[in-house]
């Protein structure tokens, strides 16, 4: 981000959430960058930016839409990039429908299901080029191409032999899709959808496109305030898809930049703790790959261009680092031993069938659901039905507790003694108290050692988990159930020390990778190209392989930064291959030159024969620019010396996503599932692929123009403290943070205290149709009312970190009992910057009290679950409202 | 308080603005407004029988830290000057680090609260860790798919889930997805789909 000649901050307030890293804003800043913040509230991020642009939340794709159609109508788009690098000059089949056609919905929808089937979004092929091997381009449904169903590399898209236009003018070029479907994206739109001024608007569209081209880049952040919707994976596409046009990706200052707000939340996704995914984003097989080839062929065609044809290396290494001489060739390397997932069952879906009494035993680790999770007390109630509970954590937080001291004991509707919920609380060691790694949001993995031992009876999760699976394994040592075999075939042998911790970094060494047969038999795997598919190697994430070459821990690596230059390559160890710019490929020109002095960075280098530069070149470093694509080699032998993006199976950047994207090979803007404006551009109002979930505990505002929808009339949104870290597990049992931020506080504009009777510092008591909450009352500027399709608009900004418990130092309403659940089709994660809610002076009642209150604002808006639920809306549609899952 | 007993007997050479150019401090941010006691004080960096490199916990931007030990105790976290990401800051949380460590509520002892129990009651480690053991395998056990309807291979359970994983190791989360998927058990979630 030092880099940049324009950052702009969006959905994210980094300033205060990342202060630190917000130092490299800074830098950019003294060294003449533009910084531009888009958000909701003025925040101290606004307050050091050249530009405070406030928006309608949940409106964002909106305003990047309307700032690529800026780009496209005004011709500012980096030609010799786009035309190099994107699939622009790509053919659409002859099926497909936008948008645009169909007043919001693409072609492929069925209303039955509430999925789409993505054939019709194909590219075409050229004749005589079939898909080979049997897969089958495009022809998926979304039940098939979710995105829990694939890894990185996105679906399968077979040979790349597709129809291309180069003069773009083809009305099926990718180019003139996109085109046509922003074209409706405009400054007035954005005004009217977001609330910014025309000339707001236009002062961002200059900006960004002044800062953009060979001389100059500009790179977007963005936090949970992408991410949170019913569209959130859009939203990210849609600045994607705008930093392609503008030639700003794989180049420095460049890029779309992840802010994340857990330490290894980048690393317990790339190992991932996760439902749909095995380590480095090889997918967890569904029930319909049977065998190890039909998983393999899921993943990649052999005959697709880049990294992912060789998946069937990087899963039979993970197998052999799992299940050693029992994975083997008559095994189908261990296959069999996976367990299969039958669509999402991602913790919402988790939470629900507890309620249900499906589910025994939980375990919870360093996470604190009842305060920090979508529906709080959903999240209780869900674990008041289990028979058992595990707590791991430094301290006694509210998803330890509820049971004697929850929101739902003081209501009533729990009682302590009728619980028969075990709980366990095991104390858990601090990051000091053990050694191991985190990979922080740059991909950058960085070892921390031990500096003290765990007091008491606390443990690392390393030390428990790996007794807890050596209890397991001998409790089951004389079973012949075959189910147990794959517990008792496990590696799980590791070295521990004197008190019984295990060494980590022996288990870095199996995640690494290492050769098992040969002369190098024993040797640590420098890099995932030595991977095979042969049973030669191990290794526990591909995409890891390298961080302990030559068995050396390169995530302990500690040059100082100030014996390094800006790229410090010495320090960490950043995925994959210690390369700290993804796809730098295109940081050069299509004749391997850089596209200007100002933004070198790799390079082809004609003398040697091949790319050098600043970084670990992202392509391979002897394929000149200019080499043609041999497309019968199939995988990394395929790309063409000009195909900077070799993980996607054209070695493209994609304008327009033809698979992997549940609702829409291009971004369109939806309203969140509550909101009080009517979707302006279309008559569908919500996201038709959404996950609903209607049940009479989940019920959901009406949204503008329904009936009842005045009963609801504001919007909140919910945020981050400096001071406090997300459901306060590590901060609110601290004195020092507790007294910088000891309250719950609702930021409210001085025109809604006065509409409502708010008092500053007084109460107030916010209602949405799950639950209601009080909070302490800031007015402020800085919340600014919005004028949205012509009427006033309030949005109330409300910080989420604190739960009611009686351990903690400072403690206070949960401001997540407020949502609902609904999730966005790709990545199943909840719409919580956006709802609906009332708000009124004073405390909330107590008691059984409070739920009449919550029952009587239901009633008086006539919600039910089917209220907000269609699938499709406007006039003369038919509406499926049930989200099913198979 | 403030500049030693010289304040009682009236001299103008105490006075702050003579004092503050006297010793070379114009501003009054260094010597002239240190204390004597302030002069004693040694730095608990100073005095730690070793510093050991780590990671802050907190957010995901990885600001390094210097953890300084004095006899097992960690006694301080500062920033460590040698990071190229963070360049020695810490944010309010992160500086606050040791307190995480050494919090007064920290629960250090294991605790279990048995059905129907209205407070808590303590458990030994070893014997919690047995209980746990069997109750996994029992809820592994009681709601264990073989097949779905199809016929097809499902061998998972559905009476375990997990939750947690972005504040921990990359060596805990493999861990803990390598026993989880050994044992079916596939309801494995965290904070990255939150």
């Amino acid at each position: 981000m030092a880099n940049a000649d324009c950052i702009v901050i969006q959905g994210s307030n980094m300033a205060e959430c990342h202060p630190v890293g917000y130092q490299w804003v800074t830098e950019a800043r003294a060294r003449g960058a533009k910084v531009i913040h888009v958000d909701p509230r003025f925040t101290r991020t606004s307050a050091v930016a050249d530009k405070h642009v406030p928006i309608r939340a949940g409106s964002d794709v909106v305003l990047l839409g309307a700032l690529i159609n800026y780009v496209i109508s005004n011709e500012l788009w980096f030609k010799e990039y786009v035309l190099a690098y994107t699939n622009a000059a790509t053919l659409v089949g002859e099926d497909f429908r936008d948008t645009e056609d169909l007043d919001g919905l693409f072609s492929g929808y069925d209303p039955g299901t509430g999925q789409y089937d993505l054939t019709s979004w194909a590219y075409e092929r050229k004749e005589g080029a079939e898909a080979t091997g049997g897969y089958e381009h495009g022809a998926d449904t979304a039940a098939r191409a979710a995105g829990h169903q694939y890894g990185s590399g996105g679906p399968p898209i077979g040979n790349p032999r597709f129809e291309q236009d180069r003069t773009l003018e083809h009305p099926r070029s990718v180019f003139q899709i996109l085109k046509r479907h922003y074209a409706r994206y405009t400054p007035e739109m954005v005004r009217e959808a977001c609330g910014i001024s025309p000339e707001d608007f236009d002062y961002l569209a200059r900006t960004i496109t002044e800062n953009s081209g060979r001389d100059r880049t500009t790179c977007f952040a963005y936090a949970v305030g992408w991410t949170q919707h019913t569209l959130g994976a859009q939203f990210i596409r849609t600045a994607a898809i705008l930093q392609l046009l503008l030639g700003n990706v794989g180049r420095p200052g460049g890029g779309v930049m992840a802010l994340r707000g857990h330490a290894s939340i980048q690393g317990s996704t790339d190992i991932p703790t996760l439902f749909n995914l095995l380590p480095g984003y090889l997918p967890m097989p569904n029930a319909g790959m049977e065998t190890l080839q039909q998983y393999l062929d899921a993943i990649a065609s052999p005959t697709q261009k880049g990294y992912w044809a060789a998946a069937d290396t990087y899963t039979i290494s993970l197998l052999k680092a799992w299940w050693g001489d029992a994975a083997n060739e008559d095994s189908e390397w261990g296959y069999q031993y996976l367990p299969r997932i039958t669509g999402a069952h991602g913790t919402y879906e988790t939470v629900m069938s507890m309620l249900d009494d499906e589910v025994e035993g939980y375990f919870l680790f360093g996470q604190n659901p009842a305060v920090g999770s979508a529906h709080g007390r959903m999240q209780r109630l869900g674990m008041s039905h289990l028979k058992w509970l595990v707590v791991r954590d430094l301290n006694l937080i509210e998803s330890a507790t509820w049971w004697k001291d929850g929101p739902e004991i003081a209501s009533g509707e729990l009682k302590t003694e009728d619980i028969a919920t075990e709980v366990f609380f095991l104390p858990a060691a601090t990051h000091v108290e053990k050694a191991g790694s985190f990979t922080q949001t740059q991909r950058m993995l960085q070892w921390r050692h031990q500096a003290v031992r765990p007091p008491g009876d606390c443990q690392s999760e390393l030390e428990f988990f790996y007794e807890l699976g050596k209890r397991i394994r001998a409790k089951l040592a004389d079973s012949t159930d075959e189910r147990d075999r794959p517990l008792l075939d496990l590696t799980w042998d590791y070295p521990v020390d004197e008190h019984g911790e295990p060494d980590a970094e022996a288990v870095l060494a199996e995640i690494n990778g290492r050769h098992l047969t040969g002369p190098q038999a024993g040797r640590p795997l420098s890099s995932y190209t030595e991977m095979r598919a042969d049973g030669s190697t191990s290794g526990g994430c591909w995409i890891y392989t390298g961080v302990y070459a030559d068995g050396i821990n390169h995530a302990a690596d500690r040059k100082p930064q100030q014996e390094q230059g800006l790229v410090a390559p010495e320090w960490g160890w950043v995925w994959p291959s210690n390369r700290r710019i993804l796809y730098n490929r295109a940081s050069a020109d299509p004749d391997g030159k850089p596209w200007s002095e100002r933004k070198k960075y790799i390079w082809w280098d004609p003398e040697q024969n091949r790319w050098t530069g600043d970084d670990v070149p992202d392509f391979p470093v002897d394929l000149a620019p200019g080499t043609p694509s041999d497309l019968d080699a199939g995988g990394a032998a395929a790309l063409a010396g000009d195909d900077p993006f070799i993980m996607q199976s054209d070695g493209k950047g994609w304008l327009f996503a033809p698979k992997g994207m549940v609702d829409g090979p291009l971004p369109t803007h939806y309203e969140p599932q509550e909101s009080p404006v009517a979707n302006p551009l279309y008559r569908q109002q919500q996201n038709p692929a959404r996950l609903t979930y209607p049940r009479a505990d989940n019920l959901s505002a009406p949204s503008a123009g329904e009936p009842g929808s005045e009963v609801y009339p504001y919007v909140f949104t919910t945020y981050r403290l400096t001071e406090h870290h997300t459901a306060g597990g590590m901060s609110r049992w601290l004195p020092y943070l507790s007294e910088l931020q000891p309250e719950l506080f609702c930021e409210v504009s001085p025109e809604l205290a006065a509409e409502r009777g708010l008092e500053p510092y007084g109460w107030a008591t916010i209602i949405s149709p799950r639950s209601a909450i009080e909070a302490r009352v800031l007015v402020t500027e800085r919340v600014k009312p919005l004028v949205v399709s012509g009427r006033t608009f309030h949005q109330i900004g409300l910080p989420y970190h604190w739960g009611v418990g009686q351990d903690a130092v400072v403690s206070g309403d949960a401001v997540n009992d407020l949502l609902g659940v609904t999730l966005d089709p790709n990545v199943q994660i909840q719409e919580s910057k956006a709802g609906s809610c009332d708000i009124i002076p004073g405390r909330r009642p107590r008691g059984a009290a409070l739920l009449s209150l919550i029952a009587e604002y239901q009633t008086r808006a006539g919600v039910t679950p089917e209220t907000g639920n269609q699938k499709l809306t406007g006039p003369g549609r038919a509406s499926g409202h049930e989200t099913k899952e198979n | 308080m403030g500049y030693g007993g010289r304040m009682s007997r009236f001299s103008f050479l105490g006075w702050p603005v003579v004092r503050q150019f006297r010793s070379g401090d114009p501003l009054g941010r260094g010597e002239a407004v240190t204390s004597p006691r302030t002069r004693a004080i040694t730095p608990r960096t100073t005095t730690a029988d070793r510093v050991v490199q780590s990671v802050c916990p907190y957010c995901a931007v990885g600001c390094g830290q210097r953890v300084f030990v004095k006899d097992e105790k960690v006694v301080q976290i500062e920033g460590d000057p040698d990071s190229p990401i963070s360049r020695g800051r810490l944010c309010p949380k992160g500086s606050a680090s040791e307190q995480l460590v050494n919090a007064p509520g920290r629960q250090t002892k294991v605790l279990y609260r048995a059905p129907y129990a209205k407070d808590w009651q303590q458990l030994d480690l070893d014997t919690a860790i047995e209980m746990v053991a069997d109750r996994f395998l029992e809820a592994r056990r009681n709601k264990w798919q073989q097949t779905d309807g199809q016929g097809r291979p499902l061998r998972r359970t559905m009476g375990i889930a997990g939750l947690g994983g972005a504040t921990l190791d990359n060596e805990e989360n493999y861990l803990i997805k390598k026993l989880f998927t050994a044992a079916g058990a596939i309801q494995l979630e965290n904070q990255a789909r939150i």
